[in-house]
């Protein structure tokens, strides 16, 4: 494949990241979320394959692989099942309202092409104009935990997080060594079941999974 | 040689740490536990006394490098003189107190598991012994750790009582606010050693090997010096001791008092002398005016005590102030090059170190007597109790005197030396001194007498006169475990008393290695018999002699007044044709130290509040009369109240950022993360 497609290619899927993230913010249904999600995970499996072919990495095909197995298939599933077994399938409330919340997300998007600005300039590598998009889909995850007040959607918004760091590897320096990245797999995959368990007990408790609820457990003046 | 002193200490040590993991083992045979831990620790202090005593008197120094520690930082400890000389201090009174235990912790028995008391004893004693040993700031500050939460939980060891609970936490904050100040002191001295570049300046040999400039230098002086006061109870950080003191159990009231205190006195004078060696005079003056204050204050307060193991730990500020003058004297006429004179001062400041540990862990140990005896701590409920405990009477008024400073016991000898150097100390180039030296002297004088007030007080509410309390317990005798170690503590006090001169002699190797002077040759010049500190022309005691006057007119007193059978009578009290006297109506504490409440008001937040009841609705028909008298520490008020309010504001500010809520700690992260991205150039 020629390397001028590959980053065609690979910038494009960039923007389904980002634009996935983005999908995430506004989106106000629960399954709306997980599949958006799992896309999001996808579209970063596609593009971790292809940088992984055309920089002869080839350690990242076993990332690539590894992604598409926890982040798009294991890990909705997982919350698909929560979200049957609690039914909590309702809308998802949000704290600020959801132009507002795009409007924050343009912004950071904007900072993180400013910050990444230098490294751009030095990087030789294929992937330096996606660094921008990996710094932005970090944040907006950070801002997704912020702005929702329900405890699977802030999961989401770190897993989203997490996909941000990936691809920032990814993009940065061709992703990280073997070992590392089969660590963050493994410990993606255990927050996840420390998740399940802890939201049946705050909902056990609090008959929601509103966080909220949660501010109650603050020691009184 | 095969062996050191050092392995003596060290195997010392050991058997602490071996004593406290058996008394898990045995935690259900409780009174076999007492005999076998409390028979073994004794043996423990005895091997450290014999370390200490052998180092000291050969005047060797050991080094060993333990293979534990942190990677890299391995553990050093060092064993010369003036260590040896502390660990002959805390092993002589640990092993009275540990005799004292025998009988005295069986009190325990039946009310609750004495298994803890026992573990953190063990870990006392042996956190105090290797704080004396350690050659490196990190094996100093994890002993000082050890020795700090041993006596914790040791004051802890009564829990369902409030008060308890308080003077521990006290103690504890106390304690760690010093317990920082003296690792950043270290920390400033190892940074300086390597000029800040790796780890390898944590040894106390680094920090000997260095010259510090002297704007660090006083800074690690002073930041060590607030530390170890802390630890020491120098006023205004001494709070905690008369918290902390009545409530642990006597035979650890002895113990901290008496040598846990000293400790700090060991840290003030190894950094000083041994890890910074030059000084400015004004570091002297400094640590010179805290024990006058202290000394001062310190009796002071004592005398407005009525509960007794309170008025004693009153007394344990006055001398550790006492001990401070000697340091500080010491440290000025070392800045101007006065060896002699230096050495004398710490002498006496050491010396007094020996003997309040002798004299006050003898006195907690006759307090802990009287409150196994009585459950009674408040001297103004107690009275004649000379009649039922004898032993116990004769030995605390032993302490009395000696902790007066008046011959032929010890306190006088190193209140004496101390004096001697105030008085001996040449005109200084120095205006400010030369005024400050004559008031300190006049200042210890006061102190002395006010100290003999306040135990003329004690002994006499408490063992003279006739039994003032409400309800009449069933009062004995304490058993032979705690008559015996009160014995050995009595008679020590007696001997360095009586034998200076071969204490002195001992122990001048410390002022030989720290101010480069003997004192031993002017100090024995006429032989053993006679103390001449610097020259037999200017002023000369003889203990022996002393003493033997002293005998000799006590036994032709004795002999005056009982040869003759109608000599003494016993009668009914004279009540100046007042019928309905009774025992409530003795003499008491308060009434007792009226007259210097009155002229020392000042130094004290009194409350005094007099309320009458009368027939008929007019004070002419008078019924009942109310006399509440509260007083308290001032430094409470001026020092502690507003740092403890302040820390609260903050607190409660600060506790603001906590909403509870994940968002808003989401929020602070994520600003975090930005603002940093931001400045990142």
């Amino acid at each position: 494949m020629h390397t001028n497609l590959a980053a065609q290619i690979n910038s494009f899927l960039a923007a389904m990241v980002l634009l996935t993230a983005f999908g995430m913010l506004v989106q106000r249904r629960m399954y709306g979320l997980i599949h958006l999600f799992a896309w999001q995970g996808l579209f970063l499996s596609i593009s971790t394959a292809i940088v992984g072919f055309v920089a002869g990495a080839h350690h990242l095909y076993i990332s690539s692989i590894l992604t598409l197995s926890l982040k798009v298939i294991l890990l909705p599933y997982i919350l698909h099942v929560l979200i049957q077994r609690l039914k909590i399938h309702k809308e998802v409330e949000t704290i600020v309202n959801v132009p507002m919340t795009m409007l924050i997300g343009i912004a950071l998007v904007i900072f993180s092409y400013h910050l990444t600005a230098p490294v751009r300039e030095l990087s030789t590598l294929m992937t330096r104009s996606t660094l921008a998009v990996a710094l932005a889909t970090v944040m907006l995850g950070l801002l997704m935990m912020i702005t929702r007040k329900h405890a699977v959607t802030q999961i989401i918004g770190f897993l989203a997080m997490e996909n941000g760091l990936f691809f920032a590897a990814t993009s940065a320096t061709y992703g990280m060594p073997l070992v590392v990245e089969l660590g963050v797999a493994l410990d993606i995959l255990i927050a996840a079941f420390i998740f399940g368990i802890f939201f049946f007990h705050i909902h056990k408790t609090f008959d929601s999974l509103d966080v909220d609820q949660m501010a109650r457990l603050k020691e009184g003046d | 040689m095969i062996l050191s002193p050092i392995d003596i200490a060290l195997s010392s040590i050991l058997l602490l740490f071996l004593i406290a993991v058996l008394a898990f083992l045995f935690n259900r045979y409780q009174k076999f536990l007492i005999t076998i831990s409390f028979s073994m620790t004794t043996i423990a202090s005895l091997l450290m006394v014999a370390a200490g005593g052998w180092t000291v008197g050969k005047g060797i120094t050991n080094q060993i490098i333990l293979p534990i520690g942190l990677p890299d930082l391995l553990f050093h400890l060092r064993l010369d003189p003036l260590s040896g000389f502390f660990l002959t201090v805390i092993g002589l009174l640990a092993f009275f107190v540990s005799i004292y235990s025998l009988g005295y912790v069986k009190g325990f028995l039946g009310q609750r598991s004495v298994t803890s008391l026992i573990i953190f004893y063990c870990l006392f004693i042996a956190g105090m012994f290797m704080v004396v040993l350690a050659d490196d700031a990190l094996f100093f500050l994890i002993s000082w750790e050890v020795m700090a939460a041993a006596s914790y939980f040791l004051v802890m060891f009564e829990d369902e009582k409030i008060e308890n609970r308080r003077a521990a936490f006290l103690y504890m904050i106390v304690a760690h606010v010093g317990a920082i100040a003296i690792l950043l002191s270290f920390g400033v001295m190892a940074g300086l050693t390597t000029g800040f570049q790796g780890f390898s300046g944590y040894t106390f040999d680094a920090m000997r090997a260095t010259r510090f400039p002297l704007g660090w230098a006083t800074a690690a002086f002073l930041l060590s010096f607030f530390g170890f006061a802390a630890k020491a109870g120098v006023i205004p950080l001494h709070v905690w001791l008369p918290e902390a003191h009545p409530v642990a159990p006597s035979n650890v009231s002895a113990l901290m008092s008496g040598v846990m205190l000293k400790t700090a006195i060991y840290g003030i004078v190894r950094i000083t002398f041994d890890l910074i060696k030059v000084f400015p005079w004004w570091w002297g003056a400094i640590v010179l005016v805290f024990g006058l204050v202290s000394a001062v204050l310190g009796v002071l307060y004592a005398l407005m005590q009525h509960d007794l193991k309170r008025l004693l730990a009153y007394h344990s500020v006055e001398n550790i102030g006492i001990i401070l003058i000697g340091i500080g004297l010491a440290m000025i006429f070392t800045s101007f090059q006065m060896p002699l004179l230096a050495a004398l001062a710490l002498t006496a400041g050491l010396f007094h170190t020996m003997n309040h540990a002798m004299f006050k862990g003898l006195l907690f140990m006759g307090a802990g007597a009287v409150l196994h005896a009585t459950h009674e701590r408040n001297m103004e409920e107690m009275g004649g109790l000379i009649h039922k405990m004898p032993w116990t009477a004769a030995f605390f008024l032993v302490g009395c005197i000696s902790i007066s400073a008046l011959p032929p016991f010890n306190g006088f000898i190193s209140e004496w030396l101390t004096f001697q150097a105030f008085l001996l100390s040449p005109s200084l180039p120095n205006p400010l001194l030369n005024l400050l030296i004559p008031m300190g002297a006049a200042l210890l004088a006061l102190t002395g007498a006010l100290a003999a007030a306040c135990f003329v007080k004690a002994f006499g509410v408490t063992f003279l006169g006739h039994w003032r309390g409400h309800h009449n317990p069933n009062i004995h005798e304490a058993d032979w475990p705690m008559r015996t170690g009160m014995m050995f503590a009595a008679l020590t006090c007696l001997g360095l008393g009586v034998l200076p001169t071969l204490f002195i002699e001992w122990m001048d190797v410390i002022s030989e290695q720290l101010v480069g002077a003997k004192i031993a040759t002017s100090a024995t010049g006429l032989g053993w018999m006679w103390l001449t500190p610097i020259a037999h022309e200017r002023a000369s005691y003889s203990g022996p002699i002393v003493f033997l006057f002293i005998m000799a007119v006590v036994v032709l007193a004795y002999i005056f007044l009982h040869v003759r059978p109608a000599a003494i009578q016993r009668v009914p009290i004279w009540d100046c044709g007042f019928e309905k006297i009774n025992q409530r109506m003795q003499y008491n504490a308060t009434s007792f130290s009226m007259p210097i409440r009155r002229i020392f008001g000042f130094f004290f937040s009194i409350k005094e509040q007099v309320r009458m009841g009368s027939h008929y609705g007019h004070k002419a028909f008078p019924k009942k009369l109310h006399y509440h008298l509260r007083i308290r520490d001032l430094f409470w008020g001026w020092l502690y109240k507003p740092v403890i309010e302040v820390s609260f504001w903050v607190s409660r500010k600060v506790g603001k950022l906590q909403q509870g809520r994940i968002q808003v700690y989401l929020i602070y992260s994520f600003v975090t993360i930005i603002v940093l991205l931001v400045f990142q150039g």
